[in-house]
């Protein structure tokens, strides 16, 4: 992908923009051939009556494309406000939560992995239990951070973030200890010969160096808070996001399948919004030659 | 009396590995003794393992030797590097990808707090001293590996060190790239009034640069012998071609053969070649 990012610093204008045209077509394309490849699965499925195991293809199971988009344009519910508004309202709502809980667990993440690199005692003390930490299901944990944060003048949405950020802490602690560590010697050479001290290195020769793979973390960060923030309103009770949702829609799935169907497939766009939000993140902040971006 | 010298070593031994570890001790240096006065250029050569880039961080106190005085500038080694004495250059150019040229070349200016204004100025003199100018703003990998080291060394040079530590600059370079950085290096020493230290495998390339020539031997890492290379200053293409230039080869040759340098198998074509050379 940077080697992309590199050639296009490179070309001028008219051919930087048709590159973009043709990833755009590439994408549309991509989808086109998926929605097809539904469509397809479907309609053989229904006519030779396929079953798979105990999955039988019907509009049950398996709506159309057309249905579930359709959907969205439908009233939520009789005389009520169309489904996409209620997604939309659902959908910035979780994205708060998920916001928050993304920047708090990259932070810590990112706080902790500085601290551990720093002494080996430290990691080989506490690394186990941070890996233990996320070896507990998120269902286990979120009931209790519930419980801890509840009553306490904070806005219940809060406990939903520090959920999303127990999810996201994790990859960024693990890649920031392995970036900080993937320096070269003679680069450490250097900056002892400049007679620096270890916070001067670990600012301008660590950190620097270890911010691809740092973003390689907040990549799977950002789809992790978001998979957080839906998980953890359900202990919290909270029914203004995508998690109420998809618990809302759950149940009328045996009457308006398409209805679930198009909340996932908000809750995805979401997902690859945050995701987005990241690379672009990464395009401004690591400046690196090709070979050398993770 | 005479001058104080740049750097001087005395009977210094370094050992690496741990006896606890179970496995042998291997002696990098034995016994080296060294004095580089000012504006010497002095290159060390040797095969591989003869400890040259060992005494080349020995001397910059990147490695502590395990006895023996190294005195820099009249101080202790790390009180050399805590002064910021010296300047160092590798075989890779070692330079911070997420930072342009001109921030690179700034980076030991940040370090010595330099402000921002003083940085800028210095930059563009040391881009000006390895002909980059206009290149400042670029990134390293857009530049040739030959142009990366320029940046290298204008970073080695930009708070005007007096003493250069060279290790193997231009060893991963083409040769056409690497004579001009040859020639392009004795300007810059002509210039700048300092003292190099240089590391190299390139006999021709010590002999060209040099004022004098330590050679080098394995296994424990000895000095088997110094030749004083007497040819005129300033070097040009013209003394490649002078007769005191192949002699001096020769010299520098014989002294690594007889240190164990050069293997049984080139011996013969060693004395085929100064054969040739006398015009037997």
């Amino acid at each position: 992908m940077s080697a992309v990012a590199l050639e296009r610093r490179r070309l001028g204008a008219p051919e930087a923009w048709r590159s973009v045209l043709g990833r755009i077509a590439t994408t549309a394309g991509v989808l086109v051939g998926l929605c097809a490849l539904w469509e397809a699965f479907k309609w053989v499925g229904e006519a030779t009556g396929l079953r798979v195991g105990v999955f039988e293809v019907s509009d049950r199971t398996l709506p159309h494309v057309h249905d579930i988009v359709g959907q969205l344009f439908e009233p939520s519910r009789r005389n009520g406000p169309l489904l996409i508004e209620v997604l939309w309202d659902a959908t910035l709502f979780t994205a708060k939560e998920a916001a928050v809980g993304f920047l708090l667990g990259a932070t810590i993440g990112f706080a902790i992995g500085i601290v551990l690199a720093h002494s080996r005692l430290l990691q080989r003390g506490f690394l186990p239990y941070i890996v233990a930490s996320q070896t507990i299901p998120i269902l286990a944990i979120a009931p209790m951070v519930v419980i801890w944060l509840g009553g306490r003048g904070l806005p219940d949405w809060l406990s939903v973030a520090v959920i999303a950020a127990y999810l996201t802490f994790f990859p960024v602690t693990i890649n920031t200890l392995r970036g900080l560590h993937a320096v070269d010697h003679r680069a450490l050479e250097l900056m002892r010969s400049y007679a620096a001290g270890s916070w001067r290195i670990l600012w301008k020769l660590r950190v620097p160096a270890s911010m691809p793979y740092l973003f390689a973390a907040l990549k799977i960060s950002a789809t992790a808070s978001i998979v957080g923030a839906i998980i953890g309103e359900l202990p919290a009770s909270i029914q203004d996001g995508l998690g109420g949702a998809i618990l809302n829609f759950n149940q009328y799935y045996a009457t308006s399948p398409a209805s679930l169907w198009a909340t996932n497939l908000v809750a995805a766009l979401l997902g690859i919004t945050f995701f987005l939000v990241v690379v672009a993140a990464e395009r401004i902040v690591v400046c690196r030659a090709p070979e050398n971006v993770a | 009396m005479n001058e104080q010298a740049v750097v001087a070593i005395g009977g210094v031994t370094k050992q690496f590995g741990q006896t606890s570890r179970g496995g042998g001790v291997v002696v990098a240096l034995e016994n080296v003794d060294l004095e580089v006065r000012p504006r010497d250029f002095v290159s060390l050569i040797g095969p591989s393992g003869c400890g040259k880039s060992t005494l080349l961080r020995v001397i910059g106190d990147l490695i502590q030797p395990t006895s023996g005085t190294v005195v820099v500038n009249g101080k202790t080694a790390e009180r050399a590097r805590r002064d910021r004495d010296y300047g160092i250059v590798f075989q890779d150019a070692v330079l911070y990808d997420w930072r342009t040229v001109a921030k690179n070349i700034a980076l030991p200016l940040e370090m010595a707090g330099w402000d921002r204004r003083r940085r800028t100025r210095r930059v563009e003199e040391m881009l000006e001293l390895v002909e980059l100018t206009g290149f400042g703003s670029h990134h390293p990998w857009q530049l040739s590996g030959g142009m990366q080291q320029r940046v290298s060394i204008a970073r080695a040079l930009s708070f005007s060190p007096s003493l250069l530590l060279m290790d193997e600059p231009f060893g991963a370079l083409d040769e056409m790239t690497r004579e001009r950085l040859n020639a392009e290096l004795l300007r810059i020493w002509a210039d700048t009034d300092s003292t190099i230290v240089f590391v190299t495998h390139s006999i021709a390339e010590a002999v060209f640069l040099s004022t004098k020539v330590v050679v080098m031997s394995p296994r424990p890492g000895r000095i088997a012998g110094v030749v004083e290379i007497d040819l005129p200053q300033p070097r040009t293409l013209a003394t490649r071609e002078e007769p005191r230039y192949a002699e001096l080869i020769r010299d520098v040759r014989r002294q690594l053969r007889l240190g164990g340098g050069l293997v049984e198998g080139e011996e013969g074509f060693e004395q085929q070649l100064i054969a040739a050379e006398e015009g037997l």
